[in-house]
């Protein structure tokens, strides 16, 4: 694997979308969940550990090489609220045009020609990861920081958190992002009906109420 | 002592039960239909299961069979003096043209105890199924004891929802923060799944402020609700259930 190229798809600059979306972050700051850092780090490990996880298997699975039909299908199954659906199928649209043009390659054009609605974001990630040379270990990582680095950055702009804090949050989840990235790996190596389904009842609900807020900040 | 107890119910389109037999702490009663439904009502789960105990549930729904099963209380998951933790399994089947109401009562996590429980179902292309899960932590006052449920349904073949729930002191950590529970002691889903649903599929829409209805990817309504405590949720259940799929 490359160290580098891991960064480079890991990076918040790179140009997927990603900053347009809080992680449910937006809905739990307004309804008095998250006030303070540690309100936003209980937010931020509960996520990791059910999304995040969950998230972080299909990138795995995709950046093994199973079945990105099989994988989108599981993703759906994983993603009841239709607002988190369309949005992880948005992410994965912009996700493959940014791909596409950085790690050019036929694998990556046929996922594209296949999913012309996009494919669930993380399954794009663990394509995307594969095109780039890395493994799948790298692309649970990959999930496993953004799950908790889009809401770390969204607070911050939301609640004007301060950014030394909210980046101390994520480096005390640095050894939990580990372990979930980890087990996201290992259970992808077992294939698809080994996937974690680990799922969070508030982030479903929140979604869709926020999905039909008038005004909002964040696109999720 | 820890116990192995499989019971099982078997529904034919006649309205006959083949096969209906408990066994240990899961009693199965014939009990008076409702509408079209035959019925079976498990009796005295209550004090069952204890850490290390392995129950399950399989329930076949033939083609054409029309089935409810309830329960005459809630099942209570208690510490035994085993450490292992205790398991409980269902597993349905529903054939083609077969119905399905699953509405037992509340699965309580009692402060201590430590319980797997996995629902697995298999629906024909033409199966319908209304399936209703409530997971409360702790009875009145307590702390949580550990839970982990996990909830996988294919129709036709292909995976329609897989969704486990982790709480308690053994599940990882942030499972009472802002993005699970937020505090709340009591989690519902009500999963209703209909062919007619392709053609007109449910709008997502709030139920109140902590409860919504979606549309799944594939023919189904998903009620997920939390509540502070089961009355409350029960509630928010019973209006989405009379709503999506009265009897």
């Amino acid at each position: 694997m490359s160290r580098s190229a891991l960064l480079v798809l890991a990076d918040g600059r790179f140009p997927a979308g990603g900053h347009a979306h809080s992680g449910g972050a937006e809905a739990a700051v307004r309804a008095g969940r998250i006030t303070d850092a540690a309100g936003l780090e209980s937010f931020c490990r509960g996520r990791l550990h059910t999304t995040g996880l969950t998230s972080a298997a299909l990138a795995a699975g995709a950046a093994h090489g199973l079945d990105p039909h099989g994988l989108d299908a599981a993703a759906d199954a994983r993603t009841p609220s239709p607002a988190l659906r369309d949005a992880a199928r948005r992410l994965g649209r912009q996700l493959m045009r940014a791909a596409r043009a950085t790690w050019p390659c036929p694998e990556l054009d046929a996922l594209a020609a296949a999913f012309p609605r996009g494919a669930h974001q993380p399954v794009v990630l663990g394509a995307a990861a594969r095109a780039a040379g890395l493994g799948p270990e790298d692309a649970a990582h990959c999930v496993a920081y953004e799950t908790v680095g889009g809401p770390a950055t969204a607070v911050v702009r939301l609640l004007g958190l301060d950014p030394y804090q909210a980046t101390a949050v994520l480096a005390r989840l640095a050894p939990e992002m580990d372990r979930v990235a980890e087990r996201a790996a290992a259970a992808a190596r077992q294939g698809v009906d080994a996937l974690p389904a680990a799922s969070a009842p508030l982030l479903d609900i929140t979604a869709e109420q926020h999905a039909a807020w008038p005004v909002r900040l964040f696109a999720s | 002592m820890s116990l192995r107890a499989t019971a099982r119910i078997t529904a034919d389109a006649d309205g006959g039960l083949p096969l209906l037999v408990g066994d240990g702490p899961l009693a199965l009663r014939r009990t008076r239909a409702q509408g079209p439904y035959t019925r079976v009502t498990v009796v005295g789960a209550m004090s069952a299961p204890l850490g290390g105990d392995r129950l399950a549930i399989e329930a076949e729904v033939r083609d054409g069979a029309r089935l409810l099963v309830d329960a005459a209380a809630a099942t209570l998951a208690l510490p035994g003096r085993s450490t292992e933790p205790a398991a409980y399994d269902v597993r349905i089947s529903v054939g083609e043209e077969g119905v399905l109401r699953w509405l037992p009562e509340q699965l309580v996590s009692v402060h201590g105890s430590e319980l797997r429980m996995r629902t697995t179902v298999e629906l024909a292309a033409t199966a319908r199924l209304v399936l209703r899960e409530e997971q409360i932590l702790g009875r009145h006052g307590e702390p949580s004891g550990t839970l982990v449920t996990r909830l996988t349904v294919r129709r036709a073949g292909r995976p329609l929802l897989d969704q486990e729930l982790a709480f308690g002191p053994g599940a990882p950590g942030g499972w009472d923060g802002g993005a699970v529970l937020g505090g709340h002691r009591a989690t519902g889903q009500l999963l209703v799944v209909d062919p007619a649903f392709a053609v007109k599929p449910v709008d997502a829409r709030p139920i109140g402020e902590h409860a919504v209805v979606t549309p799944l990817a594939g023919p189904a309504a998903l009620v997920t609700a939390v509540a502070p405590d089961a009355l409350v949720l029960r509630r928010l259940l019973d209006a989405a259930l009379a709503d999506l799929a009265p009897c």
